[in-house]
């Protein structure tokens, strides 16, 4: 049954990710990389985190790619973009080959690992195959052990929305300072 | 046929090599800013995905942690990172990643 499940949410996976690369029309790779985060969400709740499930699809899904979709429609870039030119000359293939490195290269390092998947001192939170749900022990690990980060990331939040709203502000028109002062308050009352 | 061998870990792994190599592959071939930033985080599903199988596979909640500092931060990112787009787009529209040297000066 897990079989199953992971080969479905596994064609999902690629399938949203080659159609994020290769789609011309910018709302249409929105649309899949939906359809990947919707795989990923499933592989999540396939390997028992659940919660971390519902979150991607809150926070991934549900604000990211709006945030990317408002983006597209208040530029205006959704015009299709021409797939044929390549710029730089020969990017394409060279592209190609490092990805098949890059492949190569974390496939076997994933098969030289082999079993031996030890690397460091387990957490003292508790472990995720005991009796208590995810979220239980996902909430004693971050907070306790990871607190400091997590008081980070917190304000981490706060200055991306400041530096945004900063970054997208409108620039305002200069104003001389001597004589429209005087206008602006006549105006104003 | 029946599908009686459950998937290990390391199918999951191969999977996350996978969708990274092609978000990966989408950077660099991509010229649209916003399809490009969507590669990245194509790229950072990938690693999410590679930490939760670690997570069940070591038996350690450390890899669902990172995961949720991941995706606060790649939400940070993305906000800051389509601020960026905004005040770039605005001032020529149609640029590209070739003209992102605008933001100098």
């Amino acid at each position: 049954m897990e079989t199953v499940v992971f080969i479905v949410a596994a064609v999902m996976v690629i399938g949203g990710a080659l159609g994020v690369v290769l789609r011309p029309n910018p709302v249409h790779c929105a649309l899949s990389l939906v359809l990947t985060l919707f795989g990923i969400a499933v592989l999540f709740i396939a390997q028992d985190a659940n919660f971390l499930a519902a979150v991607q699809v809150i926070v991934y899904a549900g604000a990211i790619v709006v945030l990317f979709l408002f983006v597209i429609m208040l530029l205006g870039v959704d015009k299709v973009e021409n797939l044929e030119i390549d710029e730089l000359r020969g990017q394409r293939p060279l592209a190609a080959a490092l990805g098949v490195a890059a492949l190569g290269l974390i496939v076997i390092t994933v098969f030289a690992a082999g079993g031996r998947r030890i690397t460091g001192q387990h957490s003292v939170s508790g472990t995720l195959s005991g009796g208590e749900p995810d979220i239980n022990v996902l909430a004693h690990s971050l907070f306790s052990d990871y607190v400091f980060a997590f008081e980070l990331t917190s304000l981490l939040l706060v200055i991306a929305v400041v530096a945004t709203v900063l970054l997208a502000r409108r620039p305002r028109p200069r104003r001389r300072p001597t004589e429209d002062v005087a206008e602006r308050d006549e105006v104003r009352q | 046929m029946i599908l009686a061998v459950t998937p290990t870990p390391t199918w999951y792994l191969l999977l996350a090599a996978v969708l990274f190599t092609i978000g990966g592959v989408g950077v660099l071939v991509r010229r649209n800013p916003l399809v490009m930033f969507m590669c990245i985080e194509l790229m950072l599903n990938a690693v999410n995905l590679s930490f939760v199988s670690f997570a069940r596979a070591l038996d350690d909640p450390a890899g669902q942690t990172a995961v949720f500092f991941v995706l606060v931060v790649a939400a940070a990112e993305v906000v800051v990172g389509l601020g960026i787009i905004v005040a770039l787009l605005r001032r020529k529209p149609g640029a590209t990643a070739d003209d992102v040297n605008m933001l100098k000066g």
